[in-house]
C-alpha cells in the first residue's frame, strides 16, 4: 500500500507539470495561434536559471521563484518580439516549425555546455524532511509542489476567467480585429500572453529541479508527454487543461504501481482511445 | 489562412515535361556517382533520407498534412528488416504475455525488404486511422506523440536490443545473384529502389487521386460538397507515405548494417522535416536536394559536437522567417516552372 501511495504521490507531481505546462500552451494558443514547440526547451531553462541563480549569485529556491520566471518571461517575449511576429496571418504549422527550430538551438547550447548528465539543485531547508500521515509518509517538498502547483492553475483560471484583463485575453482570442477597434492594444496583450505561458513554465522548471535533476534535455521528452495531454484534453478550456494535467499525472503514477512496463507508453495509449472515442478531446470544440 | 504551400505554382502544360527531363537528369547524374570519387556511402545514406523527404513530402506538400512522426516508419522498416535479415525467428502473441515463436531462418534480402515494408504499411494502417481524425496543428501533435510511443515500445521490446540496436547485420544477396556486400552493386540497387519510389510518388501526385489529394488541401469542405470522401483520400495517402518511408527504412539497413533507436527517436521526425523544408515544401524535387544538404551538413559537422543541433534550429529558424520556398521552391519560382 505505500509503494500504491508513493506512486500516486509521483504521479500527483508529474501531472502538476503536466498542469503548468499544458496551461501555457493552451493560454498561448489561443491568443497567437501558435503550438509553442520550445516550451519544453523553456521550462528546462527556468530549472538551469534557478541553477545559476544559486552557483553564481548565491541566491536560493525562494528568490528564484520568483526571477526565474520572471526573467524567462521576459526571454520569451523578445523571442515574440523578434521571431514570432513575423509569423502573422501565416499558416499555424509555421509557428509549430519555427518554435521547433527555437528548442533546438536552445537546448543543443545548453548541450554543449553541460552535457547531458543532470546537476543537482540542493532542496530549501525549509521543505526537507517528511510528515507520517499514518497511512503513508509524505516528503514535505513533494507535497509543497502539488499544492502550489495547484494554487498557481487555480490563480491563472481565475486571472483568465474573472477579471478584466482576463475578459479583454478570451475577447481578443475570440475576434481580435473588434477588439482593437475598442482601443485595446493587442499586440501588447499577445506579448504578455506568451510571457506568462513561458513563465509558467519557467516556474514548473524551478519546481523540478530540486527533484528531477536540471538537465539539458529535461524538457524534450517531457512536452511531447504534454502535447498528448493537449490532444486529449483539448485547448478550449482552461479547468480543462488543469484537470486534464492533473488527471493523467494519477493514471501514470497508477500505471507505475500496477504495471510499470506500460509507465512510459500509458499517455499515449490513452490518447489513440480518446481519439477513437471523441475525436475533439475531451473539453475541446470541433475544429 | 495561407497554406504552408501556397508558393507552388499552379500546373502548366509544361509542368510534367519539365519534371521528367529533370527527373532524367538526376537519374543520369545519380547512376554517374561511382565514376567521381565521390564517397558512395554518403550518397547512399543521402538517397534513403532523400526517399523519407519525398514521402513525408507528398502528405504535406500535397496533402497539407504535418506528420512529426515519420521516423516511426523508418525506424519500424529498419528493424524488422534488420531482425529478418539476422534472426529471421517471429514471434506471435497468441495472448497477452504468451507468446509463441516460429523458428524461421534468417530472410533473404528481397523478403526482408519486403518484410520491412509491410510492417510499416500495418503501421501507417492503423496510425493513419487514429491521426487523420484531427487536422493541422493536432495531427502534427499527434503524429510526434504516435511515434514516442513507438519509440518506447522499440526500447522495451527485446528483439531490437534496446539502446544497443541491432548490429552486424548480414548484407547477402539479392535475388541470390546481386552481391550486396560489393560497394558498386549495392549502390545501384539503392538507386534503383530509391528511383522505384521516387516514381510512384511522382505518379500518385499527377494522377487523379493526387489532383483529389490537393484539392483536399486548398479546400476540404468544397471537396466533401463535391463529393469525395476526404478522409478516404487522407488515410490513403498516409498509408502510401508511411509504407514508401518504411521501405527507405528498410533498404537503408543495408547501407548502415545497423538498426538502432536513433532511427525512431523524435529528432529524426524533425530533421526529415527539416531536409523537405530546405529542400521546398511541396516540389517534386526539393526533399532529394534538402536530404542531400543536410547529410552533407552532418557529415561535415559531424566533429562539432551539439553544435550540429544548433545549426539545424538555426536553419529551420531561418527556412520559415525568410525562405519559406525552400531551395527548388526559390528556383522554380525564378525560372516561373514546376520543379
Amino acid at each position: 500500500m505505500q509503494a500504491l501511495y508513493a506512486q500516486l504521490l509521483v504521479g500527483l507531481i508529474n501531472g502538476s507539470f503536466y498542469a503548468l505546462l499544458s496551461l501555457g500552451l493552451a493560454v498561448i494558443f489561443g491568443m497567437l495561434n501558435v503550438i509553442n514547440f520550445a516550451h519544453g526547451a523553456l521550462y528546462m531553462m527556468g530549472a538551469f536559471c534557478a541553477y545559476f541563480l544559486l552557483s553564481l549569485t548565491g541566491l536560493g529556491y525562494w528568490p528564484a521563484l520568483i526571477i526565474a520566471p520572471i526573467v524567462i518571461g521576459i526571454f520569451g517575449m523578445i523571442l515574440e518580439q523578434t521571431l514570432l511576429r513575423w509569423l502573422t496571418g501565416l499558416d499555424h504549422l509555421y509557428g509549430l516549425l519555427l518554435t521547433f527550430g527555437i528548442a533546438l538551438i536552445v537546448q543543443g547550447v545548453f548541450q554543449n555546455y553541460f552535457g547531458s548528465s543532470g546537476l543537482p539543485y540542493a532542496m530549501p531547508d525549509e521543505l526537507k524532511g517528511g510528515m507520517n500521515l499514518g497511512f503513508m509518509f509524505l516528503p514535505i517538498y513533494r507535497g509543497w509542489v502539488v499544492i502550489f502547483s495547484l494554487i498557481v492553475c487555480l490563480a491563472t483560471w481565475f486571472l483568465i476567467e474573472r477579471t478584466q484583463l482576463g475578459a479583454y485575453l478570451r475577447a481578443a482570442t475570440e475576434n481580435p480585429t473588434l477588439v482593437r477597434a475598442f482601443g485595446i492594444n493587442v499586440p501588447r496583450m499577445i506579448t504578455l500572453t506568451y510571457g506568462l505561458g513561458v513563465g509558467l513554465a519557467a516556474l514548473a522548471g524551478v519546481l523540478s529541479a530540486p527533484i528531477n535533476q536540471v538537465r539539458p534535455l529535461m524538457g524534450a521528452d517531457l512536452i511531447i508527454v504534454v502535447f498528448a495531454v493537449v490532444v486529449i484534453g483539448g485547448m478550449g478550456s482552461i479547468m480543462g487543461s488543469i484537470i486534464t494535467g492533473f488527471a493523467l499525472g494519477v493514471i501514470e503514477g497508477l500505471t507505475k504501481y500496477f504495471y510499470p512496463e506500460a509507465s512510459n507508453t500509458v499517455v499515449f495509449v490513452l490518447m489513440v482511445l480518446v481519439l477513437l472515442v471523441k475525436p475533439t478531446g475531451l473539453t475541446g470544440r470541433a475544429t | 489562412m495561407t497554406a504552408l504551400t501556397d508558393d507552388t505554382l499552379p500546373a502548366t502544360r509544361h509542368a510534367m515535361r519539365d519534371e521528367m527531363i529533370v527527373f532524367a537528369l538526376m537519374a543520369v547524374v545519380l547512376a554517374a556517382v561511382p565514376f567521381t570519387g565521390i564517397y558512395p556511402f554518403f550518397v547512399m545514406q543521402a538517397l534513403c533520407f532523400a526517399l523519407v523527404a519525398c514521402a513525408f513530402n507528398l502528405l504535406i506538400g500535397y496533402g497539407g498534412l504535418l506528420s512529426f512522426g515519420h521516423a516511426m516508419f523508418l525506424g519500424t522498416g529498419g528493424y524488422i528488416a534488420a531482425h529478418l535479415l539476422k534472426v529471421g525467428a517471429i514471434g506471435v502473441p497468441l495472448w497477452p504475455g504468451t507468446w509463441i515463436t516460429i523458428p524461421f531462418p534468417p530472410f533473404t534480402p528481397e523478403l526482408a525488404l519486403l518484410g520491412g515494408t509491410f510492417a510499416s504499411a500495418v503501421l501507417a494502417v492503423v496510425t493513419g486511422y487514429v491521426s487523420i481524425r484531427r487536422q493541422g496543428i493536432y495531427f502534427a501533435m499527434i503524429t510526434l506523440a504516435l511515434s514516442q510511443l513507438l519509440y518506447f515500445i522499440y526500447l522495451q521490446t527485446p528483439f531490437t536490443h534496446g539502446e544497443d540496436g541491432i548490429q552486424g547485420i548480414p548484407q547477402g544477396h539479392l535475388f541470390g545473384v546481386l552481391d550486396l556486400s560489393k560497394p558498386i552493386t549495392l549502390y545501384y540497387v539503392v538507386l534503383a529502389h530509391f528511383l522505384l519510389g521516387f516514381l510512384l510518388i511522382f505518379r500518385t501526385i499527377n494522377s487523379p487521386f493526387g489532383e483529389v489529394l490537393k484539392s483536399t488541401r486548398e479546400n476540404e469542405q468544397r471537396a466533401i460538397s463535391l463529393g469525395y470522401k476526404t478522409d478516404h483520400y487522407k488515410l490513403l495517402a498516409f498509408i502510401l507515405s508511411g509504407t514508401i518511408a518504411g521501405f527507405a527504412g528498410a533498404m537503408k539497413v543495408f547501407v548502415a548494417q545497423n538498426a538502432s533507436l536513433t532511427d525512431v527517436h523524435w529528432t529524426m521526425s524533425g530533421e526529415i522535416v527539416l531536409m523537405t523544408l530546405v529542400g521546398g515544401l511541396g516540389t517534386v524535387f526539393g526533399p532529394v536536394v534538402g536530404a542531400f544538404v543536410i547529410i552533407a551538413m552532418e557529415q561535415y559537422l559531424a566533429g562539432f559536437g551539439q553544435w550540429v543541433t544548433v545549426i539545424q534550429g538555426a536553419i529551420f529558424v531561418a527556412c520559415v522567417l525568410l525562405f519559406r520556398r525552400g531551395l527548388i521552391g526559390e528556383i522554380a519560382h525564378l525560372l516561373k516552372r514546376s520543379l
